[in-house]
């Protein structure tokens, strides 16, 4: 077992991990933050993605024990002063998501690529978001999601 | 509160579910954590095919933090064989299927033990103590191999590797039409297996309350109502005793339409030890343990006159059933048999279908089901038609399909399709896609020999959706009704519940069903609530697959809702002292005629019913209703797809230049919600297409066993689609609905196929086996040059 301090949406947890132990299973199994899924055990699929210190991770592929001192930010802590951050109004208006299992995942790559690139192209949004698998949406609408996002105009 | 003024049906509202989705406030069924909980994990079969000779769990015991762990004898009392609800014919070979194998296994991926452990790591590490001695047999593989007499048989017991054989002969005979033909075509098509991919693999819990046997269900399904009923029948639970709840589940696509060997295994573990448990399965072992779809041989041939006139259709199916038959492995095909004559008038259609076992994770549906595949074949060998009678595809189409004017019409098949106006739908998709235009590049392009290709592909389709009528079901041998149930419960607050038998999984029934009910009831859309997915909240359902949630169970909450209308209107003319008749009912309002002030909203009346100090004489006190809606026919989308390609070939790569559909799914309660259906829908039919195939080697191992192995196309791999529609409103239930589930997946995939090889044409290609991948093209070029 092995001590890690890990600041989770903004709050600090100390917790005794065995080293194996994924980040996500961490997020999800102990600290019961189970707004990010799994959707696969290959890091394919984006599902678990995560930002830890200032980078998006798929948190499928990182251990616990590596967030040790980190800050991690999930879905769950986007909101802010109960205001929705303007990626979730986003794929909220512009029908991004069905089932909805990948939306995390989306939404928290989408914000990495707004971060590095503000206004970015429909292809470079595509590009951006090609970790990211959903099986619903056929990924137009969340790409004029993430182009409304960063104050595009975007044809309904 | 009462007084919507805007008709909701029709209109784009967003969604009511999506304010927990995109915060993270899930109820995944992975996520329930119970005080207790143990976890499951299953080991299974290496091989495709062996003999069972010994198991031993007792190792995985000594293995810290294992409560309990089975082999399949350990469990097979009490835990019977998984159901298959529709035996197709009478002399169908239904093979016994245990959840656990005990003697033999007969896929890669069969479950052979199960351990119980603490924690899912403490259980996944445990696997590897229990002792399997296997014999290996001879894997079954070859549709065709597997049918001659000396074949090794996946069921030994069954002498046999036939699992039925279904035939439909239709219209005139088609030998004798054959013989007036000027052209008969004949082609071999394969639909190569997929894997459905829902992005929430399957997961379920079951909390045991041993005192009284009572047991709930959690589980990522489709299918609460059917499960809570085959879950009793399997582990012998007493129905009664028994929750099902489908929580929020991400996707399905068919393959949560099914009663699975783990929800059986861990109702029986939990019941065994009296303690929750939980089985979440990991995407790799989803690939062998979460049914296939597709997975057939199609043998077409068409035959028509020198001017372009069909005069009949023959086809043979040989098709996949896997290693046993579950939920409605042997139906898929069936429910297809009746769609291959498409949109076209013809008279004579000859159909067969044998059902064949191999030793491959078994199929079921699939977005679809069937009708993909009766669509793609119809849609590729109209191509081949045209161009031996060297007529344009469109053309052609156009010569043999229904007139708009010709409605209600008997399909060779023996279906009556109620509407449609193929005519409207596709001038307005050649408009939209530009098609002359893009014809007169073409050739340009062909005459100057481009080693980048234009290819065109044109996919007129219809199907049969809204399952379905109970009756026609009978017939066809399936186990249930077709039926869909709803309840309308009007609070005293003037909120209102409905309650619907569907269970959504990312269709959006929350925010449609509101819409609904909003409409008939004149109350806002905001006073709906829609409780589903939950077998003692809603406790009567047929669930959600084959497009039916909306023709069947929204059109089921418009009628309730008419029913609590009814019952209203008896109540406010007791209320404002006139008769039934002097009542008029809009917006929520009920006023008499010639004084509009004396008037009550509904929601007044909801309240009034609540205390019923003063109602009329005899009534029962309440305005609530429900309604249980059996259609009497299935409802029939249309449309047309157009896709052009640009088919690099140097390279063999294919890349999709623009698509364009034009779909009829009838009246649209909501626009936004049908458009995203449309794009997931041809995003699985493209990828089917050009994308997606489950391999399996000559011993029958899974090779694309991993989604690093299996391509589920990402946002690089899709275009941008534009789409369209026309109206038609279906005439078999009050909504005018048609159901749009599946009909992108239905159209996209012949019409990607039929364009690939349009533009390879010129070089000699009449053929590119899918998925059409760069690999597969380039192939296609080589030998066409040979």
């Amino acid at each position: 077992m092995t001590r890690i301090s890990v600041k989770v949406d903004g709050t600090t947890y100390e917790d005794e991990v065995e080293p194996r132990l994924l980040l996500v299973h961490y997020l999800r199994d102990r600290l019961g933050l189970t707004g990010t899924p799994v959707g696969c055990d290959t890091s394919n699929c984006g599902a678990c993605t995560v930002d830890l210190d200032g980078e998006t991770v798929k948190s499928c592929s990182v251990l616990a024990v590596q967030a040790d001192g980190s800050a991690v930010t999930t879905i769950q802590g986007l909101a802010q002063g109960g205001e929705w951050h303007p990626l979730q109004k986003a794929f909220h208006e512009r029908h991004a998501l069905q089932c909805g299992y990948c939306t995390p995942g989306m939404i928290m790559a989408a914000r990495d690529l707004l971060r590095e690139n503000p206004v970015p192209t429909p292809d470079e949004v595509r590009h951006a978001l090609e970790g990211n698998l959903c099986r619903c949406t056929g990924y137009q609408n969340i790409v004029r999601a993430v182009l409304a996002a960063s104050g595009q105009e975007v044809a309904s | 509160m009462t007084g919507a003024t805007e008709r909701e049906v029709g209109r784009a509202r967003l969604r009511k579910e999506d304010a927990r989705l995109v915060t993270g406030q899930t109820t995944w069924t992975d996520n329930i954590q119970v005080t207790g909980l143990l976890h499951l994990a299953i080991l299974r079969s290496p091989m495709a095919h062996a003999r069972v000779d010994r198991v031993d769990v007792s190792p995985a015991l000594e293995r810290p933090g294992v409560v309990a762990a089975f082999s399949g004898r350990d469990l097979a009392e009490g835990l019977g064989s998984l159901p298959c609800a529709w035996p197709v014919t009478e002399d169908i070979v239904l093979p016994d299927h245990p959840p656990l194998a005990v003697d033999e296994v007969r896929y890669a991926g069969d479950p052979v033990a199960v351990v119980v452990a603490r924690d899912r790591y403490a259980a996944a590490d445990a696997l590897e103590a229990i002792e399997v001695d296997y014999t290996p047999l001879p894997p079954v593989l070859d549709l065709e191999a597997s049918l001659a007499e000396d074949a090794p048989l996946v069921h030994a017991d069954k002498g046999t590797n036939r699992c039925y054989v279904w035939p439909l002969a239709t219209g005139e005979d088609y030998a004798s039409v054959k013989e007036r033909a000027d052209v008969v075509l004949k082609r071999r098509y394969l639909q190569q297996r997929l894997i459905p991919n829902a992005m929430e693999p399957r997961a379920v819990v079951v909390t045991p309350l041993p005192a009284s046997g009572e047991y709930t269900v959690y589980s990522a399904t489709q299918i609460p109502h059917i499960l809570r009923i085959m879950l009793a029948m399997v582990t012998g639970v007493p129905e009664h005793k028994l929750r099902v709840i489908a929580p929020d589940v991400g996707g399905g696509f068919g393959s949560k339409l099914q009663v699975y060997g783990e929800e059986a295994i861990a109702l029986t573990v939990a019941r065994r030890l009296g303690r929750p448990v939980k089985w979440t399965e990991s995407r790799s072992e989803g690939y062998l343990a979460t049914h296939h779809g597709r997975g057939m041989i199609q043998d077409v041939e068409i035959a028509a006159t020198r001017e372009g006139k069909l005069l009949g259709l023959k086809v043979d199916l040989l098709a996949d059933m896997g290693a046993y038959l579950m939920l409605v492995t042997p139906g898929v095909p069936i429910l297809g048999a009746f769609m291959y004559p498409g949109i076209y008038k013809m008279d004579a259609y000859d159909f067969t279908c044998t059902g064949v076992f191999t030793t491959r994770t078994p199929t079921d549906a699939y977005r679809g089901a069937g009708r993909p595949e009766a669509t793609y074949a119809i849609e590729r060998i109209m191509d081949e038609l045209a161009v031996e009678l060297d007529l344009d595809p469109v053309e052609l189409r156009r010569r043999n399909w229904i007139r708009h004017e010709e409605f209600p019409y008997p399909s060779v098949a023996g279906l009556t399709y109620d509407s449609g106006n193929y005519e409207a739908a596709t001038d307005k998709a050649l408009a939209l896609f530009g098609y002359d235009d893009l014809r007169a590049e073409q050739q340009k392009r062909n005459e100057r020999g481009d080693t980048v290709r234009l290819g065109i592909g044109v996919s007129t389709y219809t199907e049969m959706c809204g399952l379905a009528p109970s009756r026609v079901l009978g017939d066809l041998r399936y186990g249930a009704g077709g039926w869909e149930a709803a309840s309308i419960r009007m609070l005293p607050t003037g909120k209102v519940e409905v309650v619907t038998g569907t269970s959504p999984h990312g269709q959006g029934h929350v925010t449609s069903w509101s819409q609904i009910a909003a409409d008939v009831l004149g109350v806002s859309f905001d006073d709906v609530e829609v409780v589903h997915g939950d077998t003692k909240a809603a406790p009567q359902g047929m669930d959600t697959y084959g497009s039916r949630s909306l023709v069947v169970g929204g059109a089921a909450v418009h009628q309730a809702a008419v029913k609590v209308v009814a019952k209203a209107r008896k109540v406010a003319a007791h209320l404002l002292e006139a008769s039934e008749d002097d009542l008029e009912f809009a917006g929520g309002v009920f006023s008499v005629k010639g004084s509009p002030e004396a008037r009550t909203t509904i929601q007044e009346i909801a309240l009034a019913t609540f205390s019923s100090h003063d109602l009329p004489d005899g009534m029962e006190p309440t305005i609530n209703a429900e309604h249980v809606m059996d259609p009497e026919n299935f409802s029939y989308p249309h449309g047309t797809h157009l896709c052009a390609v640009e088919v690099d070939t140097e390279t063999g790569r294919t890349t999709i230049r623009s698509y364009v559909c034009v779909d009829d799914v009838g009246r649209v309660v909501n626009p936004l919600i049908v458009e995203g259906q449309v794009h997931g829908g041809i995003a699985q039919g493209i990828a089917q297409a050009l994308y997606e195939e489950a391999v399996y080697d000559d011993e029958g191992n899974l090779v694309s066993g991993t989604m690093a192995d299996y391509l589920v196309p990402s946002a690089v791999d899709l275009p941008d689609f534009v789409t369209d529609r026309t109206e038609t409103p279906a005439t078999s239930n009050p909504l005018g609905a048609k159901g749009v589930g599946e009909a992108g997946t239905i159209a996209a995939t012949p019409a990607v196929v039929n364009a690939i090889v349009d533009a390879l044409r010129p070089l000699g290609v009449t053929e590119v086996a899918m998925p059409c991948t760069p690999g597969r093209v380039w192939q296609a070029l080589k030998e066409a040059s040979a």
